[in-house]
């Protein structure tokens, strides 16, 4: 195998693992928009304090 | 009209994107494209088609999809309408449904071949003697391949490989009971298991691969390095041939199945806030690591070990399925009595990769029946159900030299994808328009495709698109012509495409007339919370 050779394969799984995890880990670990949507039900106005 | 289906999470709909590209293309053709092409260099050109054509069309078509969603529409005839503004595009849109129909009709019996060739290895392998010469091994391998999925005579359900044929059956009927669950409790809870099932036994396979050394002291020459350094050592004088461009931007659009009307249909599940940019991103990056990660680390990296050099022409050579059902075979006997062990994982893997791709080819079908005729979800899984048996029956049974799927998969399966691609990033970039097309990817999203993006959307994606699919009608339909003309098979697997997509222009147009009744803004003159049916 060539120096090159390595080079390539090593970048390009570099590249494709590293892309993935990211893509992942940004997925799993932020709440999607409609998670943080709040139905009108789940407001609270305190209109029953007045 | 059908009842209200959605996926239940995000990660859902990313595993089932995801489960839809990654297919036997990514371990089978991928490594045969990259080493025929330059082998390292072909990442070059590889890379850009990825970031140049498979993700700015895939981002389109995940926008186009929730789009269409939040205007009660799940059909690619319907949803490119409304970006298309009208009835030219609503009509071309049906190529969106016909591209997934058609190829389920043989994809689903390739599919059976590797659940039948699982259950082959778990019984015991496929007859190879160890101690025979390399040619001999590679001679019985095709026997059984041909045998097994009747390429040798026409008639594989009435003749000797009825096996094959009850391969089949069980392949579709799970794959009619997942669809017809539905989206949430039948798709998506598949792929939840499949797709993770997958990546481990594909990293079962990889590991085995790569710690298998020198496995024959006689034979110092094949081992794990050489085998890495026969796909990955870079060719540069390749990049100065036009086909390897071209072969590169194809491995990308079909490996990432943009313009196949799958996503389109899949995003218009999504809720009307749901992320897409970043959905569309992690899809594709986890096809890269089935096609890059596994797949261009797994099988010539194998075949070089057990079969050297001088046989690797022929296994390349050999295509997707030569290498995939003749050369691995072989490479598995060698192995010793864990090579049925490795075969088994490896063709469960394979059919994991069809079978999550399959199911993501009946449910837009199924989706454009329900929208176009009114009908409920068992209503149209009868319509569906019996124009795939049919289908699958004529593909079954002209199975001589696999010339009739091959057809199929010639014109539809790559003609009309190519037509499909560059109709959705028109209609997005140009008709829709770039500015609002990128406001409604946004909407919901966790990261934002920048201003480079726009002007590679607009600009970039079509001419590329263009100039590929010059090239490849320049190459490739002269030839595919002058078969059509010559072989009556040919003509006989064209008629069956004309037929279904006679049905679908028909579907369409009932639909049409049911949806302007029903007041949904099939033309996309409003915005989307004024159209009826909207999803929010």
């Amino acid at each position: 195998m060539t120096p090159l050779g390595w080079i390539f394969m090593l970048a390009s799984n570099l590249f494709v693992w590293g892309l993935t995890f990211v893509c992942f880990y940004w997925v799993l670990t932020t709440p999607s928009a409609t998670e943080h949507m709040e139905s009108t039900l789940d407001i609270d106005t305190h209109l029953r304090d007045l | 009209m059908s009842q209200k289906q959605e996926w239940g999470t995000r990660l859902g709909v990313i595993l089932a994107v995801a489960g839809s590209a990654v297919g036997l293309g990514n371990f089978l053709r991928f490594p045969g494209q990259a080493a025929a092409n330059g082998g390292g260099a072909f990442m070059i050109p590889y890379f850009c088609a990825l970031l140049f054509l498979g993700i700015p069309i895939g981002w389109a078509e995940w926008t186009m999809g929730r789009y269409g969603g939040r205007k009660g529409l799940h059909s690619a005839p319907s949803i490119l309408g409304v970006f298309g503004r009208g009835r030219v595009f609503r009509y071309i849109g049906v190529i969106g449904v016909l591209i997934p129909l058609a190829v389920s009709f043989y994809y689903t019996y390739i599919e059976a071949w590797c659940l039948g060739y699982c259950w082959q290895y778990l019984s015991g392998g496929i007859g190879i003697q160890v101690g025979a010469p390399v040619e001999e091994q590679t001679a019985i391998a095709a026997k059984f391949y041909n045998d097994f999925t009747g390429r040798g005579e026409n008639g594989v359900i009435a003749g000797g490989s009825i096996q094959t044929f009850v391969f089949w059956l069980i392949t579709f009927t799970v794959n009619i009971w997942l669809v017809f669950r539905g989206i949430s409790k039948g798709i998506e809870k598949f792929v939840s298991w499949a797709m993770p099932m997958m990546a481990v036994c594909a990293l079962i396979v990889l590991i085995r691969v790569l710690t298998l050394g020198t496995p024959d002291p006689a034979n110092p020459e094949g081992n794990v390095v050489n085998g890495l350094a026969y796909m990955w050592n870079p060719d540069f004088s390749k990049l100065f041939d036009s086909q390897t461009w071209l072969a590169a931007a194809g491995q990308i659009f079909f490996s990432l199945s943009v313009g196949f009307g799958v996503i389109i249909n899949y995003a218009s599940y999504m809720k009307r806030n749901d992320d897409v940019v970043l959905s569309g991103l992690t899809a594709s990056a986890t096809n890269e690591l089935f096609e890059v990660g596994f797949g261009g680390m797994i099988t010539l990296t194998a075949s070089f070990i057990f079969l050297g050099t001088a046989n690797m022409i022929g296994a390349v050579q050999g295509g997707t399925f030569g290498l995939g059902f003749t050369t691995l075979p072989v490479v598995f006997a060698h192995m010793g009595w864990f090579g049925n062990v490795i075969g088994a994982i490896w063709f469960f893997m394979l059919f994991l990769a069809a079978i999550t791709s399959s199911i993501s080819m009946y449910q837009p079908s199924l989706a454009f029946f329900e929208e176009s005729l009114g009908w409920t979800r068992k209503q149209a899984t009868v319509l569906m159900v019996s124009i795939c048996i049919f289908g699958s029956f004529l593909v079954m049974y002209y199975s001589v030299g696999g010339i009739f799927w091959s057809t199929i998969d010639d014109w539809v399966g790559t003609f009309l994808i190519f037509i499909l691609a560059m109709v959705q990033i028109i209609a997005f970039s140009w008709i829709f328009g770039i500015k609002k097309g990128l406001e409604e990817a946004h909407q919901g999203a966790q990261m934002r495709i920048g201003p480079f993006y726009a002007f590679i959307m607009k600009y970039v994606t079509p001419l590329y698109l263009l100039v590929v699919f010059v090239a490849f009608c320049i190459q490739y339909l002269p030839g595919w012509l002058k078969q059509v003309a010559d072989e009556p098979l040919r003509q006989g697997a064209l008629a069956l495409v004309g037929g279904t997509a006679l049905l679908l222009v028909i579907c369409t147009a009932i639909g049409e007339r049911r949806w302007r009744a029903a007041g949904l803004d099939i033309d996309g003159k409003l915005p989307p919370s004024e159209g009826k049916g909207g999803r929010t």
